[in-house]
C-alpha cells in the first residue's frame, strides 16, 4: 500500500488512566478537520458511567431536536467504559457505539467486541466523538503511542471490510506481532446502499495470522459511518498489560476473575459449550423448544434443523485455539471457521477466515429464509461482513422478502429477475450482493428495511400493506432479532417496549414465562421487565459482555438460589459489583447498580421523546408476533393452539382455523396493552410512556433541560388514576 | 399423577427426574428441578425417583443473546 495523504493532525497530552477513566473525550470533526479534547465531570461519571451512557450524553449535547441521520451534526460515539479493557476477567472488551439511526430514526447503541474499545481508552480517551461529513473519503487514525490523531485521504476504491482492515493492520504495524496494538473500524459498500450498515471492529489474531471481525452490527451505524466518508477509523497502542487500567483494587479483580475463570475451565463444557461452539449452541435448543425463527417466524421448528446442529459448526470451527476476543477472555466463544473457500462474489475462490457465524446469523440467514445449508450461511456470513451488513436486519429483511414473494406480492419482474423464495439459495446469495454492489434498485429497496418496504410495496407494487403490517417482522423502524416471540407474553415486552426496538439485548424471557410458568400475573412480567433490561444495559455501561454473565453459571447456583433470584445468577451480579468497586474505588451496592443503568435507560428514552419519539404509540407489535397469522402457522401446531384457545375459555370444536386464529388474536391484543400498562406503571412512566418528572428527581437526572422536554408532553389525561 | 411447573403429567413408579425432562424435551443443559422446594443436583437427575403426588419445578435458566 502507498503512502496515504494527510490531511490534518492533531497531538494531544498523554494522560495515565485512573481508575478506568481517561477522565476527557475526543472530538473530531471529519467535515472541517477540527479536533478537541472535553473533559469528564464527576457529574458525567455519576450518571452515565461510561460506554453508552457517555455516548447517549455526548450525542444529547450534539445534536437538535430536528436531527436526522444523514445531517452533518448526528455523531457516531464510541465508548467503552470503566471495566473495559481489564484483562482479569473475561469478556471486558466491550465497547458501544451511539448514533441516530437511519433505521429507527432515534438514538441507537450497539456493542462490539474486538479491540478498539481498550486500545482507545488506553490512548487516552472515554470515549470518541465524530461529527461532520468529510468532502472524499477519509481515515482517521488515533496514534495512542506518539499522542496523536491523524486524518489521511483514504486510498481505498474497495471501502469493504476486509480490504479495508487487513491492509491497515498492515500499514500501521511494524511487524506482524505489532499488528496486534491496532484495531480498525469499518464497514463496506452495502451500508452505503442500505439502511442495515453495521460496524466491524477488529482484532489481529496472530495464530492465524489473520484480522479478525466483531460486529456492532445492528441499528445502521455503518450507514451513518459511510455517509461521514470514512472508509475506516484506526487505533494504534502498544504496551497494554494486566494494570493499564490502573484500577483501585487489583487483588480483587484477581480474585474475582479467578474464580471465573475456573467455572468456565469446569463447567462450559457441561453447560453451554461456549468454547468448543459458541452461541450456535442454541440452534437445537430453539428448535426443539418452537423458537427458531423458520419462514418469516411463522413456525419455531423445521425439520432440517438438524443440518445447522451445533455439532455440525463444531466441527467446521478450528477447534483449539483460544478464541477470546480481548485477552483474558476465557469464555472464548469467538469461533472461526478458517480456510473457507468463497463460491460466489467478488472473492471467489479466495480462501478467507469467517468470524462465526454466531447463533442470530444461523437463524436469520438461515432457517429464517429456510436455508438449512451451514456453508451458505458461513458464505452470506463473510459476504454480509465485507459489506458492512447487519446479518440479524438482513435475515430478517430477507424473509419477510420471501413471505412476500410467496404470497405473489412480488414477482421476477419487480425482484430483477430474482426469484426469492423461501429456500432459494442461489438468488438470496444474489441478492446479498446486489446489496453490496448498489446497482440493482430492487435491493436498494430491500436495504431500507421490512418498515419502509411494507409502504414501498405497497405504493409501488400495489402490495397489500395491511398483510404486510400483520408479518413484517419490526418494532420502532428495526427488524426483529431471532426468537420466535409469539408464545410468551413477557417476552412481546422483551422486544417491542423496548428503548430502540426489538434487539435482545434488553430482557429474553420466553422460558421464564412460557416454559417455568414463573411470571403468572402482568405485574410479575413487569417485574421482570424492570429488572433484567436494567440489569443488562449495565454490561453497556462499564464496557463488559452479557454472556459470562449467564451462560456459565456457578455449579451450586440453582441449588443456592431459587426460581427468579436463581435465573439472575447471584454470583456473577456480584462479581459485577465487586469489580466495578475494584477498578473504580467506589463502593455501590447491587441495588445501586440497577439504580446506574435506570438513570441511562431513562435518559435514553427521554432522548427519543426529544427526537420526536418515544411515546406509546412508537410501542407497537405485529401480529404475527403475538401469535399464528395464517392457517397453516395455526396447523401446524393445532393442538398446542387448540389447547391455548381453550385455556382462555374458547372451545375450538366446530371452528374453523380461520376463526380460531382470529379468536386468538381478540384475546391477546388486549394482553399486549395490559402489559403496556403494568410496564410502564413499574418503569415510572405515565401511561403515554412518558418517564414523570418524579421518576426523573428520583434517579437525578432531572437536568433542566431533561425536564423540559417532558413537560412539553406530559398530559393530565395521561396520568395514572390513584 | 404430578405437577410439572404447575401442569399435571401422569405418574408412574420409578419415575426419574431425567424420565420427565425427556418426556418434556426439555433439552436446555442449564436447568435447575425443585421437587416439593427440594433442590436436586443435575448430577442426580438420572437417580432421583419421583413420587406420586411430587410438586416438580424445572428451570430453564434464561438464555438468548
Amino acid at each position: 500500500m502507498n503512502k496515504m495523504k494527510l490531511l490534518a493532525e492533531w497531538e494531544y497530552e498523554p494522560v495515565k488512566i485512573q481508575r478506568g477513566y481517561a477522565g476527557r473525550t475526543l472530538y473530531v470533526n471529519v467535515g472541517g478537520f477540527s479536533f478537541k479534547e472535553k473533559p469528564v465531570s464527576e457529574d458525567m461519571k455519576e450518571k452515565f458511567i461510561g460506554g453508552r451512557g457517555f455516548g447517549l450524553k455526548l450525542l444529547w449535547d450534539a445534536v437538535k431536536d430536528t436531527t436526522k441521520w444523514n445531517d452533518p451534526e448526528n455523531e457516531l460515539v464510541i465508548s467503552g467504559g470503566p471495566l473495559c479493557g481489564i484483562t482479569q476477567y473475561p469478556g471486558s472488551g466491550k465497547c458501544y457505539t451511539v448514533f441516530i439511526s437511519p433505521l429507527t430514526e432515534q438514538t441507537y447503541d450497539s456493542n462490539a467486541g474486538g479491540h478498539f474499545g481498550p486500545l482507545l481508552k488506553f490512548s487516552g480517551w472515554d470515549a470518541l466523538e465524530i461529527q461532520g461529513k468529510a468532502d472524499r473519503d477519509v481515515i482517521v487514525f488515533i496514534d495512542g503511542d506518539n499522542n496523536k490523531v491523524e486524518i489521511y485521504e483514504s486510498p481505498f476504491e474497495d471501502v469493504n471490510a476486509f480490504t479495508v482492515t487487513e491492509a491497515l493492520h498492515e500499514y500501521f504495524a511494524e511487524n506482524e506481532e505489532d499488528k496486534r496494538n491496532i484495531s480498525v473500524v469499518s464497514t463496506g459498500k452495502g451500508a452505503e446502499n442500505s439502511y442495515w450498515g453495521c460496524l466491524n471492529m477488529s482484532f489481529y489474531d496472530l495464530r492465524r495470522k489473520a484480522p479478525r471481525l466483531k460486529q456492532a452490527g445492528r441499528g445502521g451505524g455503518g450507514t451513518v459511518f459511510r455517509n461521514k466518508k470514512l472508509a475506516a477509523i484506526v487505533v494504534r497502542k502498544r504496551g497494554i498489560g494486566p494494570t493499564s487500567n490502573n484500577p483501585a483494587d487489583l487483588s480483587t479483580l484477581q480474585k474475582v476473575g479467578l474464580k471465573l475463570h475456573k467455572e468456565i475451565r469446569d463447567l462450559d463444557d457441561q453447560q453451554n459449550k461456549m468454547r468448543k461452539v459458541g452461541t450456535p449452541h442454541l440452534n437445537e435448543i430453539m428448535n426443539e423448544y418452537h423458537l427458531l425463527p423458520v419462514h418469516n417466524y411463522k413456525f419455531g421448528q423445521h425439520p432440517e434443523a438438524d443440518k445447522i446442529h451445533s455439532e455440525v459448526f463444531g466441527k467446521l470451527f478450528t477447534q483449539g485455539i483460544p478464541d477470546g476476543c480481548w485477552h483474558g477472555c476465557s469464555m472464548a466463544c469467538a469461533k472461526a471457521v478458517d480456510g473457507f473457500e468463497l463460491k460466489t462474489g467478488p472473492l471467489k475462490g479466495k480462501k478467507v477466515t469467517v468470524d462465526g457465524p454466531e447463533y442470530e446469523t444461523c437463524a436469520g440467514l438461515g432457517s429464517n429464509i429456510g436455508i438449512f445449508d451451514p456453508e451458505w450461511i458461513i458464505e452470506a456470513n463473510f459476504y454480509a461482513d465485507h459489506y458492512g451488513i447487519d446479518t440479524i436486519s438482513s435475515g430478517t429483511g430477507f424473509a419477510f422478502v420471501c413471505e412476500c414473494y410467496e404470497l405473489g406480492f412480488l414477482n421476477k419482474d419487480i425482484t430483477n429477475g430474482l426469484e426469492l423464495k423461501f429456500g432459494s439459495k442461489d438468488d438470496l446469495m444474489e441478492l446479498i450482493h446486489r446489496i453490496g454492489r448498489g446497482d440493482d434498485e430492487f435491493a436498494r429497496i430491500v436495504g431500507l428495511g421490512v418498515h419502509r418496504m411494507k409502504k414501498i410495496f405497497a405504493e409501488k407494487y400495489g402490495a397489500p400493506f395491511e398483510v404486510m403490517e400483520k408479518i413484517g417482522m419490526e418494532g420502532q423502524g428495526i427488524e426483529v432479532s431471532e426468537y420466535v416471540p409469539k408464545e410468551s407474553v413477557a417476552q412481546w415486552g422483551g422486544y417491542f417496549l423496548t428503548l430502540k426496538g426489538p434487539q435482545h439485548d434488553e430482557a429474553w424471557l420466553i422460558f421464564m414465562d412460557r416454559i417455568n410458568k414463573q411470571l403468572p400475573t402482568f405485574e410479575d412480567k413487569a417485574e421482570a421487565l424492570h429488572y433484567f433490561p436494567n440489569f443488562r444495559l449495565w454490561f453497556s455501561l462499564v464496557g463488559v459482555c452479557k454472556l459470562p454473565w449467564n451462560d456459565i453459571e456457578p455449579a451450586d447456583n440453582v441449588i443456592k438460589y431459587k426460581g427468579i433470584e436463581a435465573a439472575k445468577v447471584p454470583e456473577h451480579v456480584q462479581n459485577y459489583v465487586d469489580l466495578f468497586n475494584a477498578v473504580t474505588g467506589k463502593n455501590i451496592t447491587k441495588e445501586e447498580l440497577i439504580i446506574q443503568s435506570e438513570q441511562v435507560y431513562n435518559f435514553q428514552r427521554v432522548f427519543q421523546l426529544r427526537l420526536g419519539k418515544g411515546t406509546r404509540k412508537d410501542h407497537y407489535i405485529p401480529l404475527r408476533a403475538i401469535g399464528p397469522v395464517f392457517p397453516d402457522e395455526w396447523e401446524a401446531r393445532a393442538e398446542y393452539y387448540d389447547n391455548e384457545l381453550k385455556a382462555t375459555g374458547i372451545d375450538p370444536e366446530g371452528l374453523t382455523t380461520e376463526e380460531k386464529i382470529k379468536k386468538l388474536q381478540e384475546y391477546r391484543l388486549p394482553q399486549w396493552e395490559q402489559l403496556v400498562d403494568a410496564v410502564y406503571k413499574r418503569r415510572g412512566w405515565n401511561k403515554n410512556g412518558i418517564p414523570t418528572i418524579e421518576t426523573l428527581e428520583r434517579l437525578g437526572i432531572d437536568y433542566p433541560e431533561v425536564v423540559e422536554v417532558v413537560k412539553k408532553h406530559l398530559k393530565p389525561e395521561d396520568e395514572w388514576e390513584e | 399423577m404430578i405437577k410439572v411447573n404447575g401442569e399435571e403429567m401422569q405418574w408412574r413408579p420409578g419415575l426419574t427426574v431425567k424420565d420427565i425432562l425427556e418426556a418434556k424435551r426439555y433439552i436446555f443443559p442449564m436447568i435447575g428441578v425443585w421437587i416439593n422446594d427440594k433442590p436436586i443436583p443435575r448430577d442426580k437427575f438420572e437417580t432421583t425417583i419421583v413420587n406420586d403426588g411430587d410438586d416438580v419445578k424445572v428451570i430453564h435458566m434464561i438464555c438468548g443473546g
